[in-house]
């Protein structure tokens, strides 16, 4: 049975979460990359306070495509976009504003890994292009914040019910299934030179 | 009579075919993958796969938010008289809008975004004049993740075939689980520089059931797919035995002192459609068939 997660998350279901296991969001999920990363960081740093509070939340590594009707926003597309541009500024976040979880592709580098168990945080893995199936979990768009950052730069404040799969990509204990599956392709790699007759 | 407007509409509908809907073979080779996967992690993957993509067919939705950019393959008769490529043109304009498709298309050094993904040699068409008298136009809607994992080299020969599996096999690599796997590769080998890369891109348009033609290209395309599904970098790089779901090869004849080969990276949103336009106008959608 897959596990269901309501946001906030609390530290303690977020550390019983396991690597490789299957889990769906209920609740509230903020979209961040690239520039909501450097924005919050620079007015954490002057000691100015965010419009959304970060604590417990789902944080979603996604720019996505959104339609305005009358006053309501929508999802049109909101796939997952590449995790690893982030490496750089996610370990602050994790310590400054304490999220739940990140989600994205591709996972996070061994700083963010280090800071996930420190903090109590874990990385979801979304799949990549499966956009209408992510667009499926996302039930309502309550507000948007940042928007003069762009629309894939905005803080989209997605109402969220049993949004995935996600599947736990890192853990709190310091685990990433990305370092273990690269660590095997290594070994594997020996296999398929062999049988292609290469050395 | 076949107008400048009927090309045009045909386009549209042959975009919006092939953003929504995956060709058969690659529908059932991603099946496949799904029936052959143990492991919790890479069957939850291919299992969202097949999710959105019945959800995408449900809906009329691209199945992907990164919609590519479109390379067009046509193929007209001797006699042609419709101006296919400025109907090709307006017909990209007009599904970017209908169905919709993202503004993908930017100038490369200003970075410019004209909104309907049409600007210097985009859409870009390759043309040729065929036997038959219908118009076939091939598009391929391709997305930038899997894209930018591609690469070339020029080989010496002496290299031969060790360097060429050499090279696909660090390609993938390299890759690892950026291009959304299971991905599909297509391998040119020969020609010249910019032809490899022609080649290997022409050779995902073959469909992934089918070997070539000549038996012993036939078997290295076998081996190589075998092997890197040894590698295990599975559906979305978690781990898995699907890495890679086709691996077509095309050459042509090269220099004899040269060995180019190229790569070209495709995600498992490999999308490709075809629509062939006779002269009374009727429309077959070879790539589509038997959906509206
Ligand atoms: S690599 Fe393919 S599936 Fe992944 S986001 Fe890009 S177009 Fe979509």
């Amino acid at each position: 049975m897959a596990t269901r997660l309501k946001t906030p998350l609390s530290e303690e279901s977020v550390r019983s979460l396991k690597l490789g296991e299957t889990v769906y969001i209920d609740g509230v999920v903020l979209t961040g990359r690239d520039e909501v990363h450097i924005h919050a960081l620079e007015m954490f740093e002057k000691g100015e306070s965010t419009p959304v509070d970060f604590k417990g939340a789902a944080l979603f590594h996604c720019g996505p495509i959104m339609r305005k009707t009358g006053e309501q926003w929508e999802v049109v597309a909101a796939g997952p976009t590449t995790s690893s541009r982030m490496n750089s500024l996610e370990p602050s976040f994790i310590e400054k504003f304490r999220p739940g979880a990140v989600i994205g592709k591709g996972g996070m580098s061994q700083p963010t890994v280090d800071a996930m168990k420190e903090h109590g945080c874990v990385y979801l893995a979304i799949t990549g292009g499966a956009a209408v199936l992510a667009a499926k979990g996302i039930k309502s768009v309550s507000g948007v914040e940042w928007y003069e950052l762009g629309m894939p730069e905005a803080i989209w404040i997605m109402n969220a019910e049993n949004f995935g799969p996600l599947t736990v990509g890192i853990d709190t204990k310091g685990n990433s299934l990305y370092a273990a599956v690269g660590a095997k392709v290594k070994e594997n790699e020996k296999r398929a030179r062999s049988q292609l007759g290469l050395e | 009579m076949v107008t400048e407007a009927d090309v045009q509409d045909a386009v549209v509908e042959l975009l919006r075919k092939t953003v929504v809907r995956l060709p058969a073979d690659v529908k059932v080779a991603l099946e496949a993958a799904y029936g052959a996967e143990v492991d919790e992690v890479p069957k939850m993957q291919l299992k969202a796969i097949l999710d959105n993509i019945a959800l995408a067919e449900e809906g009329v939705t691209p199945m992907c938010q990164d919609t590519g950019v479109t390379i067009f393959y046509i193929t007209l008769p001797r006699n042609a008289t419709v101006a296919v490529e400025k109907a090709i043109v307006e017909g990209v304009r007009r599904a970017t809008k209908e169905v919709p498709l993202r503004p993908n298309a930017v100038h490369p050094i200003t970075r410019k975004n004209p909104g309907d993904n049409v600007g210097d040699r985009m859409p870009y068409i390759n043309c040729r004049v065929g036997a038959e008298d219908h118009i076939e136009i091939t598009v391929m809607t391709k997305g930038a993740g899997s894209e930018n994992m591609s690469q070339m080299a020029m080989l010496t020969p002496s290299q031969g075939v060790k360097g060429i599996k050499e090279f696909v096999l660090n390609t993938v690599l390299r890759a690892g689980g950026n291009p959304c796997p299971p991905m599909v590769l297509g391998v040119g080998i020969g020609g010249s520089a910019d032809i490899s890369m022609k080649l290997a891109k022409e050779a995902l348009l073959r469909p992934l059931n089918k070997r070539h033609e000549d038996p012993a290209i036939a078997s290295l395309e076998q081996e190589l797919l075998e092997a890197l599904n040894l590698l295990g970098i599975g559906p979305m790089g978690l781990g898995g035995k699907t890495t890679a779901i086709g691996l077509n090869i095309e050459y042509a004849f090269c220099h004899t002192a040269s060995l180019p080969v190229a790569v070209n990276v495709q995600c498992w949103a490999a999308r490709r459609g075809t629509v062939r336009i006779h002269p009374d106008g009727r429309m077959e959608f070879p790539t589509h068939e038997g959906v509206s």
